[in-house]
């Protein structure tokens, strides 16, 4: 039972509180390059969450195995990079010889999370929180589950923006930063949702 | 062992590994080309500028090779001779390719358009056009910073006085600087054509007089002289109907301010 508690503590820390974009500013080029349109935005989410799992499952070993006991642990960054690199070229290439219609969809954006700050965040994170390998995971999937949420959510105010008439000197790029700053503040609301729910 | 060397060792190692999976994985699950895609795509330029209306020239080749019925005339910037190249691949018969120039349809350099403030900002047409449409006094001409310059693959675009020139004998017509114009002044057309309007600006004559001089003011001197009757003015502005004009060269000689161009257009292509 504790177990599942801290699970979901977890999920909801990585989800609400701790929302990747909207929180701690990781993976904005994203948020803000792929969030004019909704199915766009999904996919991007998905292919996200998708990636910073198999990420953490590769990562988590290499720093625990390899990299603590040699004592090596500050070569984390330029490991982790390369791994997650290769790793998603990998899958690029396993996605498109046997699920060629999921490769489809996910398209442009795989290659383009190579190298996404958010993702190496993730997995960076995970090891300094002190996360054991199951805990890794479902904080990645916490992690890419808000990301994808922050993503929709933006969209959602984007369509609507497209409709909008700012003053000329808005238009374009600025209205869009301050869109996704009140989005970002909007999320602060949940700051004390997590230790209210699960205490501390 | 020394740290420095251990270090060293594992990251090494670790690209190793990496490298080796992903050489295996490419040799075997490398999902076999379409041989005539492959062809095709030899066949073209590379360029990657999209005029054919395809994602570059590796979509046009997936698009001939698998989608029938797809132009194989549909390259600009390799005009006939690929157009040849690839119809022999795909064994049909080869189309004529209608050869393309871009062309700046304004003429408001520095000597002839009126400021009305001074841009201090990023070196970019569309970072300054979205400050209230530019520094000009006119917000539908040329902006002057160059980026259909910046995009220009052959070098054929120069900023001079203040205003962008195509030289036509450089232009392959692929229509990137007509993309990345904000104000939309660039436009392409068959290179055949010889006279052309120069001026973009749609508002009535006296408010053109007082933002630039050499802004067509819908005076319809052209419409009056030109003999095949070719010329018609569209919201303050002449326009062209090429089907009538014969290239004689009249209205420019009357146009009083200049704004209608008789030249040799000829693209890159000819030469």
């Amino acid at each position: 039972m504790e177990t599942y508690k801290l699970l979901l503590k977890i999920i909801m820390t990585s989800v609400l509180v701790n929302n990747y974009v909207l929180s701690k500013f990781l993976g904005i080029c994203p948020f803000l390059g792929v969030s004019k349109k909704l199915d766009q935005a999904s996919g991007m989410g998905i292919a996200v969450i998708f990636v910073m799992l198999i990420a953490t499952a590769a990562t988590w070993p290499i720093q625990t195995y390899l990299l603590d006991p040699n004592g090596m642990g500050y070569l984390q960054t330029i490991v982790f990079i390369l791994v997650i690199a290769a790793l998603v070229q990998f899958v690029e290439i396993v996605l498109k010889k046997f699920l060629p219609s999921l490769h489809k969809s996910l398209g442009v954006y795989l290659p383009l999370i190579t190298t996404n700050c958010a993702v190496l965040g993730v997995t960076i994170n995970n090891i300094t929180d002190g996360y054991n390998f199951l805990e890794s995971m479902v904080s990645s999937l916490g992690c890419g589950l808000g990301f994808l949420l922050a993503m929709v959510i933006f969209a959602g105010v984007r369509e609507r923006m497209e409709e909008a008439d700012p003053p000329k000197a808005f238009r374009g790029i600025p209205i869009t930063l301050a869109a996704a700053s009140i989005v970002s503040m909007a999320f602060y609301g949940f700051g004390g949702i997590v230790t209210s729910l699960f205490g501390e | 062992m020394s740290p420095i060397l251990l270090a060293i060792i594992i990251v090494t190692l670790i690209g190793f590994v990496c490298a080796a999976v992903l050489a295996v994985a490419s040799h075997f699950m490398s999902v076999p080309v379409n041989e005539t895609e492959a062809k095709v795509r030899e066949c073209l330029p590379g360029a990657n500028c999209g005029a054919c209306g395809f994602t570059g020239c590796d979509g046009y080749a997936k698009a001939l090779a698998e989608v029938p019925g797809t132009k194989t005339n549909l390259c600009v910037p390799g005009a006939d001779a690929v157009a040849k190249k690839i119809a022999e691949v795909m064994g049909v018969e080869a189309e004529d390719v209608i050869e393309q120039v871009a062309f700046v349809r304004c003429s408001g350099d520095c000597f002839n358009r009126s400021e009305r403030h001074i841009y201090k900002g990023i070196d970019s047409c569309a970072a300054a056009q979205m400050l209230y449409g530019g520094s000009g006094m006119c917000t539908q001409g040329c902006i002057g910073l160059g980026d259909c310059q910046k995009v220009c693959t052959q070098n054929a675009i120069c900023i001079e006085n203040g205003i962008a020139h195509v030289d036509t004998r450089k232009c392959l017509g692929c229509g990137l600087c007509a993309k990345a114009c904000p104000n939309h002044l660039i436009e392409l057309f068959p290179d055949v054509r010889r006279v052309v309007v120069v001026c973009s600006n749609h508002e009535k004559g006296a408010v053109v007089r007082g933002k630039c001089k050499a802004g067509c003011l819908g005076c319809g001197l052209c419409v009056r002289n030109c003999e095949q009757g070719a010329i018609s003015l569209v919201n303050n502005l002449a326009v062209i109907d090429y089907d009538k004009c014969v290239g004689c060269g009249k209205c420019e000689e009357k146009c009083p301010v200049h704004a209608i161009k008789f030249a040799d257009f000829s693209g890159g292509h000819r030469f």
